[in-house]
């Protein structure tokens, strides 16, 4: 198997998700053969490509520094799970 | 209508009538615009103020924006009415929106097969008359594919002619904005009142915005068109898609196109190039959704970490779990040079191979979707044998050229077939132009799906 049971749970523990013991399986499966498909990248030669990361390329996009309004607490805060005196609440890290 | 397609996931019914009103006084002082009262579908990850946009995701079920995305401001200026929010595969995540979190979307032409996606929503809508055009999104073929499965008009336009401000972000360097529609002409007056520069998007391009929907009409003569090799004998090329498109370049030549063969050798290596890019993008930009700001939030769970780990396993679906594991695999230490960095380098590779092309061609011309709309539940487990039927689309978005699908015919079930026309970057007005002359030729646009 390209990707093994423990890497699932390695890397879904990095991706902050809870994966039950049945996915596991399929989603090591699953990745297993898309990863066996991408291995195929490795017989292209690419010494001396350089890679690309957007295909239009623009430098520097520069704006005026200028002050400007922004959403207001209320509306900020309208969508938030759970919410305190224009805080976000989360449960108690400490 | 809707009942036995599935298309909307909200509909503004209160909004839409606002609009209308506003619309019909304009038009009755006499200063209407081109859009004006034209009632619009929006595929649900463009955000909407006041009107909830869910990504077709549970954990953005109850998610009301508070402003508007720069393409709904510009629809809004443009006098249009907003009719409602459309169906897509989660987070566009999947080419046949079954990975909704909500709803199947069933294809007008036959309600037993996908629309196609992500857009399928939209294109349905579309396709049904639920709407005169719609917006959509494009990370490897999302307008382009399902607009060719239901027998319509979609157009990618080139990577920073479309302000991404408000689109809910996938894969930030593939993703693009765009409309579909009924017909060619459709698509260029809505392309007109979306496109052009936008501050609030810095990958938004400072390039002049011709007028798309001034498309010129006299014959193709004068027009150079790419098929290229590699595509003919593409894996999984159903016969039927084959031989329409084959057809369709002998339309094309006989409009007065000069049609020559040529090669884009990086064609096998897209699809995989793009499942590591794509995924790898997503892994990053769906890391904001922890259940703290907007969206779901488990709100049993005490402990902070195990709060953010059941936000996201119960809010996020199967394939978008898929994607993020994949994506953060390919990231990981030991493995980044050897995934994305080696995707990324073949991506210079593709780019290269359309800049080559084009020096001996104004557009290149291929089938949009290798066969027709799958039936329902065909790939639902079967991820790679989906992801493989991107292959005609997603080379474009890596490359960040413009792409459009005109129906160009169908299969012996009556399912849709569409025809992709690809361009340098900027080059929009050569696809409407061939796009067009092309739909008129053909002379199958009247055809309505039998509901």
């Amino acid at each position: 198997m390209k990707i093994t049971k423990e890497e699932v749970l390695h890397v879904a523990h990095l991706a902050r998700l809870d994966i039950d013991d049945a996915d596991v399986d399929r989603f090591a499966g699953q990745i297993g053969t898309i990863l066996d498909y991408v291995d195929t990248l490795k017989q292209v030669d690419t010494t001396g490509v350089a890679a690309t990361s957007h295909a239009i390329t623009l430098t520097n996009a520069f704006r005026e520094d200028e002050q400007k309004s922004h959403l207001d607490p209320e509306a900020s805060l309208a969508n938030a799970p759970e919410k305190d005196d224009g805080a976000f609440v989360v449960p108690k890290v400490i | 209508m809707d009942g036995k397609v599935g298309a909307y996931l909200t509909v503004d019914a209160e909004g839409a009538l606002i609009q209308a009103e506003a619309a019909d006084q304009r038009l009755a002082n006499g200063d209407a615009m081109p859009l004006t009262g034209i009632p619009l579908g929006i595929k649900d990850l463009l955000c909407t103020r006041g009107l909830r946009t869910t990504c077709a995701s549970k954990i953005l079920e109850n998610f009301v924006p508070p402003y508007d995305a720069t393409v709904i401001t510009r629809l809004k200026d443009a006098d249009t009415v907003i009719v409602g929010k459309l169906n897509m595969d989660e987070f566009a995540m999947g080419s046949t929106t079954e990975h909704s979190g909500f709803q199947v979307t069933r294809n007008p032409w036959n309600p037993d097969r996908i629309p196609g996606g992500s857009s399928g929503g939209a294109a349905a809508a579309v396709a049904a008359d639920m709407c005169l055009g719609a917006l959509g999104s494009d990370t490897g073929g999302s307008i382009r594919q399902p607009a060719s499965h239901c027998g319509v008009v979609g157009i990618k336009p080139t990577y920073g002619r479309v302000s991404r401000f408000g689109l809910v972000a996938f894969a930030s360097s593939l993703d693009q904005i765009g409309p579909l529609g009924k017909t060619v002409a459709d698509c260029a007056i809505m392309l007109d009142a979306i496109a052009g520069h936008d501050p609030k998007d810095s990958t938004s391009v400072p390039e002049p915005v011709p007028v798309f929907s001034d498309i010129a009409g006299d014959g193709l003569t004068d027009v150079v068109v790419g098929i290229p090799s590699e595509y003919r004998s593409a894996q999984g090329l159903d016969p039927q898609v084959g031989a329409a498109v084959e057809r369709a370049v002998k339309t094309i030549e006989s409009l007065g196109a000069r049609c020559i063969d040529v090669s884009l050798p990086h064609t096998d290596h897209a699809v995989a190039a793009y499942y590591v890019i794509a995924p790898s993008e997503a892994s990053s930009n769906l890391a904001r959704y922890d259940g703290v700001k907007y969206g779901f939030r488990d709100k049993a769970q005490t402990d902070l970490l195990q709060m953010y780990r059941s936000t996201r396993s119960k809010g996020f679906g199967p394939e978008v779990q898929r994607r993020i594991i994949l994506g953060t695999y390919a990231l990981s230490a030991g493995y980044y040079d050897a995934y994305y960095g080696k995707a990324s380098q073949i991506r210079t590779l593709i780019k290269n191979d359309f800049q080559t092309a084009f020096a001996s061609c104004d557009a290149i011309v291929s089938p949009v979707a290798p066969t027709p709309a799958y039936r329902i539940g065909e790939t639902l487990d079967d991820p790679l044998t989906m992801y493989l039927s991107d292959i005609f689309t997603l080379s474009a978005n890596l490359a960040g050229i413009p792409g459009i699908s005109v129906p160009c015919g169908f299969s012996e079930d009556g399912l849709p077939i569409g025809l992709q026309v690809m361009a340098r970057h900027f080059n929009e007005p050569i696809l409407f132009k061939i796009a067009r002359q092309f739909e008129q030729a053909a002379n199958i646009k009247d055809k309505k799906p039998l509901l």
